[in-house]
């Protein structure tokens, strides 16, 4: 199995498949089969993808540490440009399908909506870290600042999370908030104890 | 310092842009001539809507036979939205949360047998079935916009006729000041009652004279036929200038009463859903503005834009005159 994560095909084989949401999205969209209100499930789809390749992002770490499957630390970058690319289809579906690039409207509803304000937020941390995703950047921010400026991830975790609640809480419809809140607890909750049994 | 305004919540439209009375009125004949095939033959299947035609049924459900409403406003000229849609994106909480779980959920829901119980401030309270009400009078088809609080609207073409030919016959009091309307609230068959969301059962209401506008709808059917379970059937309200949540659904009773009936949505959030909820593009929602909304079904698929929102959901015409000196952003 490791020996499979390392062979040349395997990468091109993940980022097919990180497409596939996109692709079965695009062919939905085509065959106009996003039902009565297909920008409002444009936004909540993108949104529950850029949700779940956070979760898949953050898993790595703990997977290949209690795997001991070092191999799967090559995927990381994909998975966390992906979570990238899914924020930005995101963004757009919001700002230019929902809200036809109407700027000052845009404006109002971030000063009149906590939960896209906080959406926001967790945009514009993330864009630092796809921008310094690329070797060039790693080298010139050297190793402990290009990690340091990564651990950004976690509060984008954090915003995420609470975007989705806010979201949800006009009508008390929090379940599937709750089981992300929960996996993405478990997942900076491995990081914690790593830490603090790194410090003993 | 206080700032005096004219703003009262309400955009009064400049004398020029009102249509005089005489244009107004003359516009079925100018519908009618249309009809004729004057204005070509694609207007002509159009405008024969507003003359004399039925809508086409989906052939889903029992039909309920009627004819097109003359009552002024009754028929909107607006593009009808898919029936699919109407009856696959919808808020019924009892049944679910997602737009699409009435549409999956409301099968458990028994329309049969059916009795709303009159009761309150009225001369002859009685339990009406829903036969005694399909008869009570003449079916009548109405093409009304319904416009969510949620910033989306649809054009449906309901059955039904105005509520006020079923209070003329039970004979309010003189202290009966407003209506309150009863849904369902079935945990057997609605498995969402019972859920944080809302308390149950559904509860709205309307004053005395807004249940009395000739627009205000009892509605038991839509597309030509009875209602989806999804939609509210067996019978349920339609008041067009009202944010959708006021058109409550699945009646089972309507009482007569001298108090402000407590609505549901008001009961949840004072701050967000006020008792009149009249849709007003100058008074925003306190989390998003109401300045626009999405048609349901619009051209353009993803890229279709929205669209500006009517003051009354372009009703004004037809209930403006109840809300005279009245500050709509106080009593929104």
């Amino acid at each position: 199995m490791r020996q499979l994560l390392l062979k040349p095909a395997a990468k091109p084989l993940v980022f097919l498949l990180c497409l596939l949401p996109f692709a079965w999205l695009a062919y939905n969209v085509a065959i106009n089969n996003l039902g009565a209100n297909p920008q409002e499930a444009l936004i909540r789809a993108t949104g529950d993808w850029t949700l779940r390749f956070l979760c898949i992002v953050l898993a790595v770490t703990p997977l290949r540490t209690i795997s001991k499957t070092p191999q799967l630390a090559r995927f990381r970058r994909m998975l966390g440009l992906f979570v990238y690319f899914y924020v930005v289809i995101h963004l757009l579906s919001y700002s230019w399908f929902d809200m036809g690039f109407d700027v000052p409207e845009i404006a109002k509803d971030i000063y009149k909506r906590p939960f896209i304000l906080v959406g926001f937020a967790a945009f514009v941390m993330l864009t630092p870290l796809a921008l310094t995703s690329f070797n060039r950047a790693i080298k010139a921010l050297g190793a402990k600042r290009w990690q340091q400026l990564h651990k950004l991830v976690y509060a984008v975790a954090g915003l995420g999370v609470l975007h989705f609640f806010w979201m949800r809480a006009g009508k008390n419809n929090f379940n599937e908030v709750f089981i992300y809140a929960a996996i993405l607890a478990a997942l900076l909750g491995w990081r914690l104890v790593q830490w603090f049994n790194k410090k003993q | 310092m206080l700032i005096k305004t004219n703003s009262d919540g309400f955009n009064h439209p400049i004398s020029s842009e009102i249509t005089s009375q005489n244009i107004y009125e003359g516009r079925r004949d100018l519908m009618k001539l249309m009809a004729g095939g004057v204005a070509g033959a694609a207007m002509a299947t159009w405008a024969s809507r507003e003359a004399h035609a039925m809508t086409p049924k989906p052939g889903k459900l029992a039909a309920l036979a009627n004819t097109p409403s003359k009552i002024a406003g009754a028929m909107a000229l607006d593009k009808l939205t898919d029936y699919k849609d109407a009856s696959t994106y919808n808020n019924f909480y009892e049944f679910g949360t997602d737009k699409a779980d009435p549409a999956r959920n409301a099968h458990t829901l028994k329309t049969t047998p059916w009795t709303v119980e009159i009761e309150g401030l009225v001369k002859k309270p009685a339990k009406y079935t829903l036969e005694d009400l399909l008869k009570l009078s003449a079916q009548e088809e109405r093409i009304y916009r319904l416009r969510c609080v949620e910033g989306w609207s649809m054009v449906i073409p309901w059955v039904g006729y105005s509520l006020s030919e079923l209070i003329k016959k039970v004979e309010p009091l003189s202290n009966a000041k407003y209506v309150e309307f009863v849904t369902l609230a079935d945990r057997k068959t609605m498995p969402f009652v019972g859920s944080a969301v809302l308390d149950w059962p559904y509860v709205e209401g309307l004053r005395m004279d807004e249940a009395m506008n000739p627009l205000t709808l009892l509605s038991f059917g839509m597309y030509g036929e009875v209602l989806p379970n999804q939609s509210g059937a067996p019978v349920r309200l339609v008041v067009p200038w009202k944010y959708g949540f006021k058109s409550a659904k699945s009646l089972v009773k309507i009482r007569f009463t001298d108090k402000l009936p407590a609505t549901a949505w008001n009961k949840a959030a004072a701050n967000e859903y006020g008792f009149y909820s009249n849709v007003n593009p100058a008074v925003d929602h306190p989390r998003w503005s109401q300045a626009t909304e999405r048609r349901i079904g619009e051209e353009g698929g993803l890229f279709a834009k929205k669209r500006k929102t009517e003051m009354f959901n372009g009703y004004e015409a037809q209930v403006a005159a109840m809300y005279a000196g009245m500050d709509l952003k106080k009593n929104f």
